[in-house]
């Protein structure tokens, strides 16, 4: 019988969290603390040249004078920056081709559903796989060099485009930016690294799929994507982390840019372990994504965000160049004890510029979910656009939602639309699924994905599919 | 099909119904008339198993079971289809994935295999055409944005699509036009057969000029008052219900 959905979410639900295993493979984890000699000891043991040490250092001695703000509605315990580890990467030796690849790692990567065998060549994803902090694999790199399309793990960037990197890094997300994001400018270990040529329509998917495996390390990844004039991109991103009781800490930060007339489309699926139902364990995702967007480009950022305990991200465009768009798609879900306070900026900076919000928040259990949005439209911005729609979806009479819109207009042609609704999931609803046949559980699951549906269509197609299925999984049992 | 016996059930402490009787065969068309107020739609309810509800009294028993024993999702697989007086307005979720989830739900209790997609397509054209129903409204989220009629009309649309062993139908007449109603009609009256009964609940006699019923029973301060054939709806639709309240010994 073919593989259907249903089987599909069987699978995904196996165990409480599927992706809780840990892999049994040796890695060299360096010792925990922070201080110089642990960046200069990254940067070392990647052979990074100069001019990226000093810009980790600089990033270093910029985070030390800073303190870590507390404005986003979640809370979590001061976390001991000394008392993670950095760095750490499988042991054996970066494999030169697939056959090489440690078995285990293999073992891995088929658990999570990546394989880099045939079947993602049907499908036609090129995969890179940050395992804890390195990248491990590259799929499809013949295929996109004929067209000229760079995308490989973060170090290779360094080492064979270091005139790219070195012209993009920190240009949209600056080292001084934030705490977190100074953090990760400082001790980012790897990442992908994506650049497509100008004109050119990336033919597949890029996919990057981050796993944090190593107990007490903290992942630092960094995404840098580059669209030259008028090309375009389709990227998806996916994250997972072993069950552990600890808390342990993932700080990325994410850079796009979109230069004249490029397309870049940025989704993400965050399934890092949420903690256990009591709230014990679990990811704090503090995380900076910015895209910059040219003249007449676009970026399009779409999220189901359904893992981690405390999230705290927002995903921004920064609309500097004419007829630019900005689109900010998102459904964040919380159950239990995850918190969440995750948005988008649109800066509207040129003429014409539209962006678009549209963002579902589903709240269960004890859990807080927040959306924070700041619209500006600054005075040069002449026909700014901009719609926001947020919903908030309650599930229990003990879990909380909450909306926190900025709007700063300084252009009097501005036009500004926000819509928001809260709604309590319908008892009614649920009674009319109920004698029509369908049980509480699977109506819940109707009517959340019918309400989460113009995010949901936003997402390639087989991630839609996984997405939904996580929904699911993640409120299971949440009413009655 | 059903047996009601006895059935006394309250809402908030406050009893509605006091001790209904009633049985339908397989076949038949019952008619529920009365008054506001005389609890036509609590009995429904209780029957389709809402929660808000307490049955303090009384058993009821469909096709051989205990139907106050049954969840409300289990006497919908059973074959209880209730056409609810508001339907209820489903974002995003359209009409054919909520039908869908509905019949694979009653064949998976029933132990029957998913029903494939051709075969539920095919239903979907043919039941549709027999309520007249436009097949965009199948593609689109259920009950959403649908006018009074075209909500009614679709309540139908999924009852022929179930196939229920005994259709309520609550007030189905009321907010209709005159061709929406002789639509709806048709449609209930096609999907009659020796195996299934209907129960109409109303309060015109307007209704049942289209659905003839073989009995018409008249609840009144929720108690069965008074059954009788099609007769008595005539006659009450001439002499009103205070005729019935007149007469009653209350």
């Amino acid at each position: 019988m073919a593989y259907s959905e249903d089987d599909l979410k069987k699978e995904l639900k196996d165990q409480e969290y599927k992706y809780g295993f840990t892999s049994n493979i040796e890695s060299e984890v360096i010792p925990k603390g922070l201080n110089e000699d642990v960046v200069r000891l990254i940067s070392s043991k990647k052979n990074e040249p100069q001019w990226l040490l000093d810009f980790r250092l600089k990033a270093f001695a910029h985070w030390k004078t800073m303190v870590e703000k507390r404005w986003a509605h979640v809370s979590y315990p001061e976390i001991d920056f000394q008392n993670i580890s950095y760095y750490s990467s499988p042991k054996a030796k970066k494999e030169v081709s697939w056959d090489e690849v440690d078995p285990e790692m293999k073992a891995t990567m088929d658990k999570l559903g990546i394989s880099m065998d045939e079947q993602k060549a049907l499908s036609g994803v090129a995969v890179d796989f940050v395992f804890d902090s390195v990248s491990v694999k590259t799929s499809f790199q013949d295929k996109l060099q004929e067209l000229g399309v760079i995308f490989c793990s973060f170090s290779e960037a360094v080492k064979n485009h270091p005139e790219l990197v070195k012209k993009y890094l920190g240009t949209v997300v600056p080292p001084t930016d934030n705490f977190y994001a100074a953090l990760n400018s400082a001790v980012f270990s790897d990442g992908s690294f994506c650049y497509i040529p100008k004109g050119v329509r990336c033919p597949m998917e890029l996919s990057t799929y981050f796993r944090i495996n190593e107990a007490n390390t903290g992942q630092f990844e960094r995404t840098l994507l580059i669209a030259d004039e008028g090309s375009y991109v389709s990227y998806l991103e996916g994250c997972t982390a072993p069950s552990r009781d600890e808390n342990q800490l993932h700080a990325a930060v994410v850079e796009l840019i979109s230069l004249d007339g490029a397309e870049i489309k940025y989704s993400t699926v965050q399934n890092w372990y949420p903690g256990d139902k009591d709230g014990k364990g679990g990811i704090y995702n503090f995380v900076t994504k910015r895209g910059i967007c040219h003249n007449h480009s676009k970026i399009s950022w779409t999220q189901v965000e359904t893992g981690s305990a405390v999230t705290w991200k927002y995903p921004s465009c920064i609309l500097k160049g004419d007829n630019s768009i900005g689109e900010f798609y998102s459904v964040a879900v919380t159950n239990h004890y995850q918190q969440a306070d995750t948005g988008t900026k649109m800066i509207h900076l040129g003429k014409n510029t539209k962006s678009t919000i549209i963002s579902k928040g589903i709240s269960a259990g004890f859990s807080n979910n927040s959306y924070r949005g700041l619209v500006q439209i600054h005075k040069n911005a002449t026909n700014a656009r901009n719609f926001t729609q947020c919903d908030s979806l309650l599930m229990s009479d003990q879990c909380g939602a909450h909306t926190f819109p900025y709007i700063e207009v300084k252009n009097s042609t501005a036009k500004i639309e926000h819509e928001a609704t809260t709604s309590k999931i319908g008892e009614d609803q649920l009674f009319y699924c109920n004698q029509r046949g369908i049980s509480t559980e699977k109506a819940i699951n109707l009517i959340v994905n019918g309400y989460c549906k113009d995010v949901l269509n936003k997402l390639p197609m087989e991630f839609a599919v996984e997405a939904q299925k996580l929904l699911e999984i993640s409120l299971e049992g949440s009413v009655g | 099909m059903i047996k009601i016996k006895n059935l006394h059930a309250n809402i908030d402490g406050k009893e509605i119904l006091k001790g209904i009787n009633l049985e339908v065969k397989a076949g038949e068309v019952h008619a529920i008339m009365g008054p506001n107020g005389s609890g036509k739609s609590t009995l429904s309810s209780v029957l389709a198993g809402r929660e808000e509800f307490e049955v303090t009294e009384g058993s009821v028993e469909f096709d051989g079971k205990d139907l106050l024993d049954l969840a409300p999702e289990d006497r919908a697989r059973e074959g209880l289809f209730l056409a609810f007086q508001y339907p209820i307005e489903i974002p995003g979720v359209s009409n054919i994935n909520f039908l869908k989830t509905a019949i694979n739900e009653k064949r998976a209790y029933l132990n029957q295999e998913p029903v494939s997609a051709k075969e539920f397509l095919g239903m979907v054209k043919e039941k549709s055409a027999l309520v007249e129903l436009d097949a965009k409204l199948a593609n689109r989220s259920v009950n959403e944005g649908f006018s009074g009629g075209e909500k009614k009309r679709n309540e139908i649309f999924q009852m022929a699509m179930l196939t229920p062993k005994l259709a309520i139908l609550d007030e189905t007449d009321s907010g209709l036009d005159i061709d929406a109603l002789r639509i709806v009609a048709n449609g209930v009256n096609k999907l009659k057969s020796p195996n299934n009964a209907t129960i109409v609940i109303t309060h015109y006699q307007r209704l049942l000029d289209y659905i003839i019923p073989d009995f018409v029973h008249v609840l009144y301060d929720g108690k069965i008052v008074k059954s009788g054939s099609k007769d008595l709806a005539l006659e009450l639709e001439e002499k009103g219900y205070d005729w019935i309240k007149n007469e009653s010994p209350l």
